[in-house]
């Protein structure tokens, strides 16, 4: 694979080699995969649902309508409604925003500020890559939801709040991971020829470490999504995430609990998204992981 | 072969599965017959009833401890308790007879000398021991407003009260149950000790205390009163759930239900193996609004409050209608209500017009506070905090409910961090002094007047009514004090509201009292 | 084995310091002022003075740190707020009610976990692989808190099979000695209370135990499927040797080491899981202690718990790791 040529104008050629080609066997590997397009089916569902549900589903979100608390399902209110008698439906699609942008935003923070201190470790080695891996591991110490219940008990509760406790506790696993990579890149022969021919570290490490990284930071955010979105939902349902009148599906469920009995759809539909959406991107994430990078196979 | 294979493997796995599952459906068995398990919503603050003012402690108190009068069994008139008789001539000295041959459970005799003791402990508190004593006797040694004069023993089973001036409710007063007789040689051990190991002279000893899990009590073998308790052991647990407290009752686990959602009532009914219980009504369910903190120290914020929240829908949805709507700070039932009040009516458009004029058209942002356990005057207090929010997002009110846990909230509260929060009160004597005075009145700031609302006028009505022995006159002056209460608009009264409970078919001899606080001396299944 | 047992535990000592650095500096991260936050705004100059004292914030932080960690070595947790008793006197039962729902799960987990993935390898592409594998992944993504729900639905309301909270029999307590009911209803010869004290773990057991039985499941799979392809094993099938043999013997054996790792974490997911399962079904463990704590803002207990639950985590993904090498040599020697 790697037939590169000192010349600097090789370069290029040698990149597009290296990236089209592949992504576009993965995406090959990707379609064979039944599993996996059905997760894609599913997060493509939830993503449109987030992007113009609320369009169609203008009402009832938090308008509450006393006479008709405790709909069950019909015609008229598919899913039924709550105690409010708001439309769950409604409820369910504007929830939908709250879940997705939470699971979205706080991976990409991680990755963001997990590549950054993982580059910095596994590129300049020695005392930074000894603090930076030390910190990691005293945060994977902590079993996951633990921390993120610490962390928004000293923040307060909230929406947010959850959100930034969600993005720190992943932030060590994607540093790791950014680290190996960077580890394995740094000896191979195209870099080494990069610095010998005098490339700045900043370029060295944008043009090359980098892209190279994508392909597993790709696999592990979309499965981080997954757990994010999970990390959040729990959070609301202890009452530390997001605060009424939030339609968050993890709220919804909480607020569900009083009444399993005599409006059991209260707690079916909620939690049923929330799974849902976390199959999704479970099985886009194996998927992913199977076609781009066959290494990580487990 | 391997497909043969297969299907029994799958056929073990579904037999041992199906096996357990069926021996989990057996019914659970256990000696029900002189244990009660009386579920509730939330765990006491403290087991020295004097220290507090909240429902769930008095609930567990009333059973250890027995105080100088007793109320009726379902109503508040004055009955004997451990003293048997007591007369004064000029409403200024009280002279009790205590009863002979009680004992505290920790085997101290209960004599003359204990209820001086008692006595004397509270009057050298300060509000933050003993809040109600602040709030029924109007402070504490030394105090201008402190009622009591004297209390000293004549003899060994006499025991003389002396008042510097008259208090018309002043035995009604005394036969609160946190003004109960605790054992001296416990309570001397230290306070903190002893709210947590009680020692009375009630029909129930104290066992152990797990903290947000369960009291339990049991049958205190020298009674003085023969025959009873008919229980053995009292367990008290908490779970905070209303549903699911029904649930553990459907399932047997307790047998007597407290905090019953009014919407489960008809299925209660429906089930044979159930009863529903009604508590008598003498309570109110009100959001409070702290006058200090702006931009509550304007009246006409309070009375856009008023004006905003839908009332009767907080009624049908969370009280299923098993309340009335609040207009005054107390219930129709007790003497002195001002039933001349308009109410606020549900008026939006009013409620933006008020604001408007105090300086807010666009409103403002607030924080309502929701309480965090079901209580009998507000069955579920999150959900009715979501109502009021929704009300006030109307008038454009931004809202954010918060919510703590119960001891802290009513701390918080108490001291005036709260912009609104959502009490209320289940009266304690059935007099109005007890509602309004202790509510609302500058006296009772930092103990039950949360919202630290003021008022001169309203003070001398409160303090007239209590030396007035005249039963016309005193109703006229609550009445006064109520239009101030009206005009001035500290709380929005939402809901005077009929607790219910629940309990299995075969519990006997349980009469809920007006006050909550029910003794269970006489409680057996048949 | 030794000097290796020696490495990883002086490897630990860092995290460990670490991880009570982290937990020291969370009341120190508190935004504005934690005694005034947990005093009220009305409190005196003097109380906060006192309560900054209580909570160590009125000296410098570096003075404070190793006065607080030299209590935690000498087994000070601190005070709680709310009881005014030593979180260390405290924290024991709800651990314990912790400890027995976690390893219940965790049993639940390994039992049909294992044999669902040996299954599903030994039949590959049946029926019961494709219900499993896809029941698994449903396992997989199930958010535990409403997998609770459900539970309590169908079997606790609907049917009224089982309890739905607690872990005893409320008008019966079982008289605590060691706080692992099992084992204490077995020392005083309870059986009566034993079945109901297991009736109580059943509903929010499975729920606890999903998550990990469907990971133990897939990887048990994915690990058979690889060594049942290896010579070794055609060699032993070709001598005629009884299928079940060679797949819960000689198979299962050279598989193992990937799935024990995947339990070891699991465990340690657990001690997570428990919090969500807890609130549910209102067991008394850490977890619920630890949620109480947070809506009565206090602190010391919140900090402890944590310590204490992370320090039991490192410590079983330590033993997982040992066992691994243990293992490891053994089959190397085999």
């Amino acid at each position: 694979m790697s037939e590169l040529t000192p010349k600097m104008d090789g370069n290029i050629e040698v990149k597009l080699e290296k990236t089209a080609g592949p992504w576009r066997e993965a995406w090959r590997n990707f379609r064979k995969s039944k599993a996996a397009v059905a997760g894609m089916i599913i997060i493509i569902f939830f993503i449109l649902l987030a992007l113009f549900g609320p369009l169609i589903a203008k009402e009832g979100v938090n308008e509450q309508f006393a006479p008709d608390r405790f709909h069950p399902p019909s015609a008229e209110y598919w899913l039924g409604t709550d105690d409010f008698g708001r439309d769950i439906l409604s409820r369910i699609i504007h929830g939908s925003r709250i879940s997705l942008s939470v699971g979205f935003l706080s991976v990409i923070a991680s990755v963001i500020v997990g590549s950054f201190l993982g580059i910095i470790a596994g590129y300049y080695g020695r005392w930074t890559d000894t603090i930076i891996s030390r910190i990691f591991d005293i945060m994977l110490a902590f079993p996951s939801i633990l921390l993120a219940i610490a962390i928004v008990s000293v923040l307060g509760p909230g929406l947010e709040n959850a959100l930034i406790a969600i993005a720190i506790i992943n932030v060590p696993n994607f540093g790791r991971l950014i680290r190996s990579k960077v580890l394995s890149i740094k000896e191979d022969e195209y870099i080494t020829a990069a610095k010998a021919i005098g490339m700045k570290d900043a370029r060295i490490l944008f043009s090359h470490i980098l892209p190279n990284s994508m392909a597993p930071v790709i696999v592990q955010g979309t499965l981080a999504v997954a757990t994010a979105i999970l990390e959040a939902a729990a959070l609301g349902f202890l009452g530390l995430g997001a605060e009424a009148p939030q339609p968050e599906w993890g709220k919804m469920l909480a607020d569900s609990k009083a009444y399993l009995q005599s409006a059991p759809w209260t707690m079916i539909f909620p939690g049923l998204s929330i799974m849902l959406t976390v199959l999704g991107f479970n099985l886009m994430g194996d998927g992913l992981r199977d076609a781009l990078d066959p290494k990580m196979k487990s | 072969m391997s497909k043969k294979r297969m299907w029994s493997v799958a056929l073990i796995l579904l037999l041992v599965l199906s096996t357990a599952l069926a021996a989990c459906g057996k019914g659970s068995s256990s000696s029900k017959e002189d244990t009660l398990v009386f579920g509730r919503g939330g765990d006491s603050k403290s087991l020295d009833p004097s220290r507090v003012t909240e429902g769930e402690t008095f609930k567990v108190t009333v059973n250890l401890f027995e105080t100088l009068l007793n109320f009726g069994e379902q109503d508040t008139s004055i009955q004997p308790g451990l003293a048997k008789e007591w007369n004064t001539d000029d409403g200024l000295t009280y002279t009790f007879k205590l009863r002979e041959g009680v004992k505290f459970h920790d085997g101290t005799d209960f004599n003359a000398d204990a209820v001086v003791a008692n006595f004397e402990r509270w009057a050298n508190g300060d509000a933050d021991k003993f809040p109600y004593y602040n709030s029924m006797f109007g402070g504490f040694k030394g105090d201008e407003g402190h009622v009591i004069e004297s209390v000293t023993a004549d003899g060994d089973y006499t025991v003389i009260i002396k008042l510097k001036r008259t208090q018309a409710p002043f035995l009604k007063n005394i036969a609160m149950s946190m003004f109960a007789i605790a054992s001296p040689t416990a309570f001397e051990k230290g306070d903190d000790q002893f709210e947590r190991n009680p020692v009375g002279t009630g029909p129930f000893e104290f066992v152990e205390w797990k903290p947000n899990d369960s009291i339990t009590i049991k049958k205190f073998d020298g009674y003085w009163q023969k025959g009873l308790p008919k229980l053995n052991k009292i367990v008290f647990r908490s779970i905070p759930d209303n549903s699911a407290r029904l649930n553990a009752l459907i399932a047997g686990e307790i047998d007597l239900a407290d905090g019953i959602n009014p919407s489960d009532a008809e299925k209660i009914e429906g089930n044979a193996d159930l009863q529903l219980i009604k508590r008598p009504s003498m309570n109110v369910g009100y959001l409070g609004l702290t006058v200090t903190r702006p931009p509550f120290d304007k009246k006409e914020v309070r009375q856009a409050m008023n004006h905003a929240i839908d009332k009767e829908t907080i009624i049908n949805s969370f009280f299923e209608g098993q309340a009335n709507i609040a207009k005054n700070p107390m219930p129709p039932s007790i003497s002195g209500y001002n039933d001349d009040i308009e109410p606020y009516e549900y008026n939006p458009q009013k409620a933006k017009e008020l604001l408007a004029k105090a300086g807010y058209p666009d409103g403002f942002e607030m924080e309502l506070w929701a309480m965090p356990v079901p209580r009998p005057y507000m069955p579920d207090g999150a959900k009715v905090a979501e109502v009021i929010q929704s009300n006030l997002a109307d008038i454009g009110i931004k809202a954010k409910i918060v919510s703590y846990e119960w001891g802290t909230y009513l701390d918080k509260a108490s001291k005036g961090e709260a912009d609104a929060f959502m009490l209320g009160w289940t009266g304690d004597n059935g007099d109005a002094d007890n509602f309004l005075y202790v509510l609302l009145d500058e006296d009772n700031i930092g103990s039950n007047n949360y919202t630290y609302f003021k008022n001169a006028k309203m003070h001398d009505l409160f303090i007239q009514a209590q030396t007035e022995v005249d039963e016309n006159k005193r109703v006229e002056l609550y009445k006064k004090a109520q239009e101030i209460i009206h005009e001035e608009a500290p709380w929005v009264p939402l809901a005077h509201s009929t607790p219910l409970l629940a309990a299995t078919k075969d519990l006997k001899g349980f009469l809920p009292h007006p006050t909550g606080s029910d003794v269970l001396s006489n409680v057996e299944f048949k | 084995m030794l000097s290796y047992i020696g490495r990883r535990l002086i490897q630990l000592v860092p995290v460990l310091l670490g991880m009570v650095f982290i937990v020291f500096m969370m009341i120190r991260a508190i935004p504005g002022s934690p005694a005034q936050i947990i005093l009220g705004q009305q409190a005196t100059p003097e109380a906060i003075a006192a309560m900054n004292a209580k909570l160590g914030l009125d000296q410098p932080w570096f003075t404070q740190f190793f006065k607080y960690l030299a209590g935690i070595l000498q087994g000070d947790l601190g005070e709680s707020m709310r009881t005014r008793l030593p979180v260390a006197d405290e924290i024991w039962p709800h651990l314990a009610a912790t400890i027995e729902l976690a390893f219940f799960a965790i049993i639940i987990a390994i039992i049909i976990g294992i044999n669902a993935g040996i299954i599903s390898a030994w039949f590959q592409n049946s029926w019961f692989d494709y219900i499993a594998m896809v029941l698994a992944l449903v396992g997989v993504s199930m958010p535990i808190f409403w997998l609770g729900l459900l539970g309590q639905w169908v079997f606790a309301i609907e049917f009224s099979w089982l309890p739905t909270t607690g872990r005893e029999q409320v008008r019966d307590p079982v008289h605590a000695i060691t706080n692992l009911y099992i084992i204490d209803t077995l020392l005083q010869g309870r059986f009566d209370q034993l079945w109901q004290v297991m009736r109580h773990l059943i509903l929010p057991g499975i729920a606890l135990a999903t998550i990990p039985m469907a990971i133990i499941a897939r990887m048990t799979r994915s690990s058979m499927l690889e060594v049942m392809r290896s010579d070794y094993i055609r060699t032993a099938r070709a001598k005629g040797q009884k299928m079940f043999w060679v797949v819960y013997k000689h198979a299962f054996k050279n598989a193992v080491i990937p799935i024990l790792t995947v339990i070891g974490l699991q465990m340690g997911m657990l001690l997570g899981g428990a919090i969500l399962t807890e609130t549910i079904f209102a067991w008394p463990g850490i977890g619920r202690y630890i949620y109480d704590a947070i809506n009565f803002r206090d602190y010391p207990v919140i900090q402890s718990s944590i310590l204490v639950i992370a320090f039991i985590f490192v410590m079983i993904n330590l033993i997982v790791d040992l066992l691994y090498g243990l293992i490891d040599s053994r089959i190397k020697y085999d």
